[in-house]
């Protein structure tokens, strides 16, 4: 346990630093949310300083951050000027909708990635492996954006997919199955932008560490027992391979959140990313904060979950410092 | 008798792609042919290189041979494609010459001889436990040692490991590649002995490869000699070691001190 532990803290530590960081940035960055109204004639001066005066923009950072850590730790993430409402709520239904495609992304590209990659590596430099090499280096020289545009043309002539949002109108009157019908049409151009950008390198890797670990004697002993081809690959093999590729896991969930945000704004997905790019623009500095702390949140978590299906995954790990 | 494995004009070619493609071809097999009755053990010597270890993967269907038929209980199983061979496979086993690197480090001693048996289907997870614990019993092998990772383990109870692996699946062949050689000379008598118990008792054929003229005499009812890939004398052994014909022979047995051939007790040392 002291291995997760570890994590743990070390998880907590790079949120405490993520936070100071995006308050110096946002600080840093000249003008407030509130110069805009300085040049609107009909706002007093006054009024802009007794504002800015409310929402404590004319204190010292220090003083500003210890306030605002003050109040995270007791459930508040600060208040937005452009909504008018408190950042909670806002984040969290921004939130839902991001992690509801970054996990469906995630799923579906190691879903596709594993069975791939392994039968690459079973048959290394024959057809259907340089076939997929070749699939794979082609889209990986798209870039995201390229991917995006292309997709959302594609699905505005075609007029197969909706081009945007999360929900039709009328969404609440569907019935359950239609319900779902219409989220997975929504859903499909924005998950598969995240798939098929992900892809490339994660069945790359699969394949990689698949190939390195096909040819180890013990692999050979287990043929020669008669353990058919199927458990050899996933009970083995797989098993043997996977410590480089939990690692990955982890680094994908940060790779397909960023890129989550990118294609939320791009396909207008009501998640973070339009939310985030909003908030920097119109300077709404805890919006800006609370969303990055989120994100990174995600990533830390997601870290985290790679960490304990290492440790789950790896019986050496779990004895401990006895097993060296 | 009708032989248990008969071996004719068996070739394995490796062809190594040097720089540039220039494909250089390693003999490794050189039309081998030999034949083991049933419950009578073939000890095969011969210089490092001379082509024992192919051999024996190619007897253990592990490695593909070039050309030439393996008659196993009457099939060809050179021929065989891999799903016939699944079959077939528990009836030969192979204890590997470097036992450490053949047994997966994820395992326990206890899934390690059990995962052969689960494949199989034919026992309940506890007779199946009891089978494997017994197994690493009377191989040397305590009780409490079963739920330790191979890691953890000595180069010899790691050797001990693989051969108690091997007989878990109760193999009519069994093919030991130098498996008694990191041990030290106790226990290589303990397992020999064992080795002849199991042999008397379920009627075992076992091609024994070794490097110790004196353990092959003690085990063998043949001596094979290999020489550049090709058997260039077998008989009894005393025959082969105090009359040895072929010059490879000759180099061995000089290469041993002392006398090799004591005539062989029935029931061990
Ligand atoms: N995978 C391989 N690729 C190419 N050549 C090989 C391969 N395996 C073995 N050889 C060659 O085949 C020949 C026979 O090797 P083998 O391992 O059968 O010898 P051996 O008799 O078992 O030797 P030792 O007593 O040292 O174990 C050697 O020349 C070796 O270099
Ligand atoms: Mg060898």
């Amino acid at each position: 346990m002291r291995f997760l532990s570890r994590r743990l803290i070390h998880a907590v530590l790079v949120l405490f630093g993520v936070s100071i960081l995006t308050f110096l940035f946002t600080s840093l960055a000249p003008g407030d949310y509130f110069d805009e109204m300085r040049l609107n004639p009909q706002i007093a001066p006054e009024t802009v300083v007794a504002l800015r005066a409310q929402y404590q923009l004319d204190r010292p950072l220090p003083v500003r951050y210890a306030r605002w850590l003050n109040s995270v730790v007791h459930g508040d993430l600060g208040y937005s000027f452009s909504y008018n409402s408190p950042v909670g709520p806002l984040l969290w239904v921004r939130a839902r909708n991001t992690l509801f495609l970054t996990v469906t992304a995630t799923l579906l590209s190691w879903g596709l990635a594993l069975p791939l990659g392994v039968w690459s590596a079973e048959r290394l430099g024959g057809l259907p492996d340089s076939l997929i090499s070749w699939m794979m280096a082609g889209l990986m020289a798209v870039p995201d954006l390229a991917l995006a545009l292309g997709l959302l043309l594609f699905a505005a002539r075609s007029g197969w997919f909706p081009t945007g949002g999360l929900a039709s109108l009328g969404f609440e009157s569907l019935s359950p199955i239609n319900e779902l019908r219409d989220l997975t049409l929504h859903m499909f151009l924005p998950v598969a932008v995240l798939v098929l950008t992900a892809l490339p390198l994660l069945v790359r890797h699969v394949r990689a560490a698949m190939a390195g670990v096909l040819h180890a004697p013990f692999l050979r002993a287990a043929q020669g027992h008669g353990i058919p081809r199927r458990r050899l690959l996933y009970r083995y093999a797989l098993p043997a391979a996977a410590n480089p590729l939990i690692s990955l896991f982890g680094f994908s969930i940060g790779a397909l959140l960023s890129g989550s945000l990118l294609v939320e704004v791009v396909m207008s997905w009501p998640g973070i990313g339009p939310l985030l790019v909003e908030a920097i623009l119109s300077r709404d500095l805890y919006v800006v904060v609370g969303g990055v702390l989120l994100s990174t949140l995600f990533l830390v978590v997601g870290n985290f979950v790679a960490d304990v299906f290492l440790y789950w995954a790896d019986p050496r790990i779990r004895a401990g410092p006895v097993a060296k | 008798m009708q032989p248990l494995i008969q071996v004719e004009y068996l070739v394995k070619r490796y062809s190594s792609r040097g720089v540039l493609g220039s494909g250089e071809v390693v003999s490794a097999l050189n039309e081998v042919s030999f034949s083991v009755a049933p419950g009578k053990t073939l000890a095969l010597v011969g210089a490092s290189g001379s082509g024992k270890s192919t051999l024996a993967l190619c007897l253990a269907c592990l490695e593909r041979s070039t050309s030439g038929r393996i008659w196993f209980e009457g099939r060809d199983i050179a021929a065989l494609d891999e799903k016939q061979l699944r079959a077939v496979r528990p009836q030969i086993q192979l204890v590997f010459q470097d036992p450490a690197s053949s047994l997966n480090p994820r395992f326990t001693a206890l899934e390690i001889v059990t995962e052969p048996l689960l494949v199989q289907r034919k026992w309940g997870t506890r007779e199946m436990h009891e089978r494997a614990l017994a197994l690493l019993e009377r191989i040397g092998l305590s009780r409490g040692m079963a739920s330790r990772r191979t890691g953890e383990f000595s180069g010899g109870q790691r050797q001990r490991l693989a051969i108690a692996r091997a007989l878990s699946l109760a193999p009519k062949l069994l093919i030991l590649d130098e498996a008694l050689s990191s041990l030290d000379c106790s226990v290589q008598a303990q397992i020999a002995n064992l080795l002849l118990e199991l042999q008397s008792s379920f009627v075992l054929t076992y091609l024994f490869i070794t490097h110790d003229l004196a353990m092959a005499a003690h085990l063998g009812d043949e001596i094979a000699v290999m020489n550049r890939g090709r058997i260039v004398e077998q008989g009894v052994p005393e025959k082969v070691l105090g009359a040895p014909s072929h010059e490879a022979t000759r180099g061995l047995v000089a290469a041993t001190p002392g006398s090799i051939v004591t005539p062989r007790m029935p029931g061990g040392l």
